[in-house]
């Protein structure tokens, strides 16, 4: 045996450490992979603090915004503001009202449009702990049915889709995360095209030719050639047009709030999604268009 | 290593430099909560993902060792959990090998220099923000092949914050050492 001088010991521990990792690196790279070991306990692990974090902190939050956030006041200035909280309350508990009417009315029209199609409410948890990727964790997993692939959206709109389905939780790929997509169209003109995160806050549409006519402000809509969402979902209105070569290079603000989710509904199927049946609709005929691309697929 | 002496002096020329050990189970407690805030917080303040608590932990910790060897292996198990922690979309290693020579050079530069002060504390963990970013980034492009922007204004911001926060953090985290 050749003896390792004391002071090199640490530079050869670090070497086979770094080697370690990159042959890590390098079979994972290879292959397709499932959901590893190591994950599985360590989001086992995490996750009950996650969850008696996410109630510890709203009876914080709770706690604070309903007293010490109040106090260093004077009595008149304290009537007053309670008298103008009153007043704010009211006004938030009213747009709130309508809200989530708007909300509730959504998801109606969604849930009888789709009767056939399961759904799950779900509370996020956690998010990834790379900043650089847009990936949350939900409160629901294998358990109540949730599987990969399957679609994530809020009565705004389109969410994401579960990358992985532990037992008690699951991980969503947000749809602004570098590697997710969504087959999409625009609600007008029917033209349709894959839309995908870039990993900032807007989306971006990247195969609508310099010819077609794009507005801002238009919708974009599901055009469910994806599989995975219904046709006519919310994914966000047209917030940027830049012309591009040879296309034009359209920036999407996302119609779902997806930097403060706090709930979303999971649908609960994997089987491609029915269209509706009304073939004579635009959306249809839209449907039957020759698109440059499917929706992407996220690396594993 | 005799566990009856709390701290130690590494002499290095002239200069005495203390070896600090932590009480029992602080290193992991720490770096369990380090991970639990890093995934929970931006759930409710998304602005706080700009933080890097586990880079910090292994900064902090490597430093404060003053062994390569474990600043290395501290910096492999903190970048294996936060991998683990962030998804199929970060393959196991991205983090851990960027940290594991964080730790390293942690460590290597705490057994050379006095790194208590805070203004060296903000320094230092300006650079390691920065070398570590660098490395993450060579592995997107090199190993992964995914297109990585070299700079951005959020990599300096987040280096600044990550300083600042940091010099408070040590501080905090300095509490955790035998007396």
């Amino acid at each position: 045996m050749v003896a390792i001088p004391s002071r090199h010991k640490s530079l050869v521990l670090l070497a086979g450490v770094i080697l370690t990792q990159v042959l890590l690196l390098a079979v994972q790279i290879r292959r397709d992979s499932q959901g590893r070991l190591i994950r599985v306990w360590t989001v086992g692990a995490v996750t009950p603090f996650e969850r008696a974090g996410a109630s510890g902190i709203g009876g914080i939050r709770g706690a604070w915004n309903h007293y010490f956030a109040l106090q260093n006041t004077s009595r008149e200035n304290e009537r007053l503001r309670r008298e103008n909280d009153t007043l704010k309350l009211q006004l938030n508990q009213l747009q709130s009202r309508a809200a989530e009417a708007d909300r509730l009315a959504a998801l109606l029209n969604f849930r009888q449009a789709h009767q056939n199609v399961p759904m799950l409410g779900a509370r996020v948890i956690g998010t990834s702990a790379d900043t650089q990727s847009q990936t949350v964790y939900l409160d629901r997993g294998e358990r109540e049915g949730i599987r990969r692939n399957m679609g994530v959206i809020t009565p705004d709109g389109v969410v994401g889709k579960v990358i992985e389905s532990y037992s008690n939780t699951s991980q969503v790929l947000l749809l602004t995360d570098k590697d997710s997509g969504v087959g999409a169209m625009l609600a007008e003109s029917r033209i349709q095209s894959p839309v995908g995160g870039v990993g900032e806050p807007l989306l971006s549409m990247k195969y609508v030719p310099n010819d077609d006519e794009v507005n801002l402000g238009e919708h974009v809509v599901t055009s469910g050639m994806d599989r995975i969402f219904p046709r006519d979902l919310p994914v966000g209105t047209v917030s940027q047009i830049k012309a591009g070569n040879p296309f034009k290079q359209i920036r999407i603000r996302p119609a779902a709030n997806l930097e403060r989710l706090e709930e979303v509904i999971v649908l609960l199927s994997l089987q491609p999604l029915e269209l509706k049946k009304d073939a004579g609709t635009p959306a249809a005929e839209a449907v039957g268009k020759s698109a440059p691309g499917q929706a992407k697929t996220e690396k594993p | 290593m005799n566990e009856a002496y709390n701290t130690y002096d590494l002499r290095v020329g002239e200069s005495h430099i203390e070896v600090h050990k932590f009480r029992g189970g602080a290193i992991a407690a720490a770096t369990i909560v380090a991970l639990f805030l890093q995934t929970s917080v931006p759930v409710y303040f998304p602005k706080f993902a700009v933080l890097d608590l586990p880079l910090l932990l292994t900064i902090y910790f490597g430093l404060s060792r003053r062994n390569p060897s474990t600043g290395l292996l501290l910096g492999w198990a903190i970048g294996f959990l936060q991998d683990s922690l962030s998804g199929p979309t970060v393959p196991l290693g991205l983090y851990g090998i960027a940290k594991t020579i964080v730790g390293y050079l942690a460590s290597s530069i705490g057994a050379r220099l006095d790194t208590e002060h805070p203004i060296a504390r903000f320094a230092l963990t300006v650079v390691f923000f920065g070398l570590h970013q660098f490395i993450v980034g060579v592995i997107r492009r090199m190993l992964l092949a995914q297109p990585e922007t070299w700079f951005t204004m959020r990599m300096l911001i987040g280096a600044g914050v990550n300083a600042i926060v940091g010099v408070f953090l040590f501080m905090l985290l300095d509490r955790l050492r035998k007396n």
